[in-house]
């Protein structure tokens, strides 16, 4: 999200600088399972959801993007009812899904369990490379000629006259204005500035399988969101679904909790029968960072005029280089495309 | 089964087997989870059970006295296991093992880390083809099958170990065409105080050395294979003269033969130790990354412990007294007060130590030695991944292995990076110009071994899926 904002404040002629305590997009986006699902969108956000996957239509084989389509299955008829009621919704949010018989489903989809008692099909579905994210950025902020520094860990920010000077163990920057987006980080970053976000953060569980014969072509979700599975050209497939790790973003990377990933691979293969012998080769956890009422943080970070936030997107690794532009052209003073999400809100009156 | 113990020690080697055995003499319960069929990990390694009778040798000997004593004691010892995954709650470890297709978890209060080492083989052309092997890969088949290795040997790497292959590979009757050593005859001169204080082992490599003269068998000084080359398996090898800092010279020459035992001396397993939550130090005079450690096995997180050579290179003889300094430490943390002479330990720990510390410098990797690795070379066996590739990346700004492994996807196939990483290491360093202490190894990734979805999900009733709420719409 801070590459894309960076290089729309490049495209409106802003200088700007990348800063990352890392590699490029290796915090969220690096990291993540890489699905691009409308169905597992939020209803409001559906809007900057659609226009997230058109961004990553137009990135392309650089990283790595299919639309290969998407089915969510519901084994249950509680399941079924859940799906349903939630799919209709989004549907009329705009996203295009609609429900399949299993006939349709067994014949699109030959390898996944019988039981199926519905599914719903969303043909904007697929997914991109994650691991290319960070590849992906680095290239076209060298193109555009944003600086960027990896490593760059910031230990402290003050307030000059014209700006902010930021610290690492090493180097000073200095700026006029500060985005900060730092993922899960935001809140360690956010307290530099003396500012205290109410966010927590989630710490999701991906796994990968060795290379295997081809088995789904299709992005596979549960109707209850725990899974998310999809196989990549190169045949292996990737499990993910939110099931939850140790740790927090303090410590830094989180740790792979084995009750969650047995709870994930064994609905993975309630699913997919034929990948009960595959070999997993990785687990690993990454963080997402939320707000107690689940929506964006995007806009000026409250209390100050020229340090903005942009974060804990809910389905942030499909619209963040939405989102991002739309930041870009906030800190640009230009009229946003759809609108941001003031940070300033009162989180527990809208979630009332 | 066993669920929760006081002491897990992961590795059954000459640091985990001891420090089981002197854990287990406080009244402690110990369990020491380990791969092999039988405790005495790579270095004494057991031969198969369809051997009846072989001649001993010193690492025979000394496996079968510690395999009796680990009977004797009452240490229980899962063999054939495959520890996974190691999980960190506030005052306990979870063991993550895999057994007979099945994963089992065991609690413990404290945790020995001895996981041994691993090979160190630099890439080079042809390094991939059937007939190539490890020099340490080679003396787990001469241990165990007690048979040679093709009809015909080349030798070449670091160290000692290049003699002992060697030697083993005549002594089972197999041919050796030539050993060729990167070390001169000065680095061993440089080696010999240490080596003198060790009068058993010094007289015990000179006899492989005589054992190669007396049959003839040229070695190669200062010199190393630059090439493997055949067909669909080995044929014959490159070979050229190194310069001081390791860089292949002059003009190659070529020995015929089917097999070649490569090998650039031993570096640390420390994936382990990253799951433990474990910090790491670069020290490449004692095999690269290793965890940072005390003397006693004493690490960063408390209640975990390691020893042997994944705590740093420094032989089977070290690995032996860091394993009861490791134990006597669990001990201490869990309350127990010791009657062991623990200064005597250091003492005698230091000693070999020395000496092992003198033979891992044979192997630190010069400037020059990654130049055999050319453009071309596959670096990442798993992915087929040439180092042309991997600077293509880095040179495109990718300057730390995460990024040079989301990249490319060097490290991401079935071996985790184990085989390539210490290469590309190098080649970011070279790029970047900084020390490869800066280049830190990449997050590490449970499993620590590819394990079957059948067993790390384990039996499953759909309806006890632990569904949580769905979010928020």
């Amino acid at each position: 999200m801070g590459c894309a904002s960076a290089l729309q404040m490049a495209e409106g002629s802003m200088k700007s600088i990348v800063l990352d305590q890392g590699d490029l997009g290796q915090g969220a986006s690096g990291v993540n399972a890489g699905t691009l699902s409308l169905q597992i969108k939020r209803v409001k956000l559906m809007p900057y959801a659609i226009r997230g996957h058109q961004e990553w239509e137009s990135m392309g084989d650089a990283v790595g993007f299919r639309k290969t389509g998407g089915y969510t299955l519901a084994f249950t008829d509680h399941e079924a009812e859940l799906l349903h009621e939630r799919m209709s919704l989004k549907a009329e949010a705009g996203a295009p899904i609609e429900f399949v018989s299993n006939s349709v489903l067994t014949k699109a989809e030959p390898h996944l369990a019988d039981r199926v008692v519905a599914a719903s099909y969303c043909a904007e579905d697929g997914y991109a490379n994650s691991s290319l994210t960070g590849q992906f950025y680095r290239a076209r902020l060298k193109q555009q000629g944003v600086q960027h520094r990896e490593g760059f860990k910031v230990l402290g920010i003050e307030a000059c006259n014209d700006g902010y000077v930021i610290r690492s163990a090493s180097t000073t920057v200095r700026a006029r204005k500060l985005l900060l987006s730092t993922g899960a980080w935001l809140k360690s970053l956010a307290a530099l500035m003396d500012v205290d976000l109410p966010l927590q953060a989630r710490i999701n569980t991906v796994s990968v399988t060795q290379r295997l014969p081809m088995l789904t072509r299709s992005v596979i979700g549960h109707a209850t969101g725990l899974l998310t599975m999809k196989q990549k050209a190169n045949g292996t497939l990737l499990i993910g679904g939110g099931w939850q790790g140790r740790g927090t973003p303090e410590q830094g990377r989180g740790q792979v909790d084995a009750r969650s990933l047995r709870s994930n691979l064994a609905l993975a293969r309630h699913v997919l029968p034929a990948i009960e012998n595959a070999q997993i080769l990785r687990s690993w956890t990454g963080f997402e960072a939320n707000v107690p009422d689940f929506y964006p943080l995007a806009g000026k970070l409250p209390g100050y005029e020229d340090v903005f936030i942009l974060g804990c997107v809910r389905g942030g690794y499909t619209i963040g280089p939405y989102i991002g532009k739309l930041m870009g052209d906030y800190i640009l003073e230009r009229k946003t495309e759809l609108p941001l999400f003031d940070p300033g809100r009162n989180f527990v009156e809208v979630l009332a | 089964m066993i669920t929760d113990t006081d002491i897990a020690v992961i590795g059954a080697g000459p640091a985990g087997c001891n420090a089981a055995l002197i854990a287990a003499e406080y009244d402690f319960s110990v369990v020491m989870l380990d791969e092999q069929a039988s405790p005495g990990g790579q270095v004494w390694r057991e031969k198969s059970p369809a051997i009846l009778h072989a001649p001993e040798t010193p690492e025979s000997v000394a496996g079968e006295s510690i395999r009796n004593a680990i009977s004797q004691s009452n240490v229980s010892h899962l063999s054939g296991v495959r520890v996974w995954h190691i999980e960190r709650s506030i005052d306990a470890f979870i063991i993550h093992y895999e057994s007979a297709g099945v994963s089992i978890s065991l609690n413990c209060r404290c945790l020995i880390i001895a996981t041994g080492a691993r090979e160190y083989v630099q890439p080079i052309p042809g390094w991939t083809l059937p007939g190539v092997v490890g020099m340490a890969g080679a003396t787990s088949i001469f241990k165990q099958d007690l048979i040679p290795m093709g009809s015909k040997m080349v030798v070449s790497g670091t160290g000692p170990l290049a003699f002992f292959v060697a030697a083993e590979q005549q002594r089972l009757g197999g041919k050796v065409a030539a050993v060729l050593t990167s070390n001169t005859f000065l680095d061993w001169m440089k080696a010999l105080p240490a080596m003198i204080l060790r009068p058993g082992l010094l007289f015990r490599g000179l006899r492989w050395i005589t054992a190669l003269y007396v049959n003839r068998i040229p070695i190669y000084w200062g010199h190393t294979v630059t090439r493997v080359e055949g067909e669909c398996s080995v044929s014959r090898v490159e070979f050229k003269k190194i310069g001081k800092d390791w860089s292949p010279q002059g003009e190659p020459s070529f020995i015929d033969c089917d097999c070649v035992s490569l090998g650039g001396g031993l570096i640390s397993a420390f994936e382990s130790f990253q799951l433990a939550g474990i910090s790491l130090e670069h020290r490449r005079d004692l095999g690269g990354w290793i965890p940072k450690a005390e003397q006693d096995g004493r690490t960063n997180v408390g209640g975990c412990f390691v020893c042997g050579d994944g705590a740093g290179i420094r032989g089977s003889l070290a690995a032996q007294t860091h394993g009861k300094l490791a134990g006597l430490s669990a001990v201490v943390f869990l309350g127990a007060e010791i009657n062991h002479p623990i200064d005597e330990l250091r003492r005698e720990h230091t000693r070999a130590a020395s000496f092992g510390e003198a033979m891992s410098k044979l192997s630190i990797p010069r400037p020059g030695l990654s130049k055999l690795t050319t453009a071309q070379t596959v670096v990442c066996r798993c992915e087929g991944i040439t180092r042309a590739e991997i600077e293509d990346e880095i040179n495109l700004g990718a300057q730390s292995m995460t990024s040079v492994k989301s990249g490319v996807r060097a490290g991401m196939g079935p071996c985790g990076g184990k085989f390539c990483q210490t290469a590309i290491t190098e080649f970011i360093a070279k790029a970047k110009s900084c020390p490869v202490s800066e280049i830190v190894p990449p997050t590490a990734r449970p499993p620590l071994r590819p394990v079957s979805v059948n067993t790390l999900a384990g039996d499953f009733d759909y309806s006890d899926l632990p569904i949580s709420k769905p979010s928020p719409l």
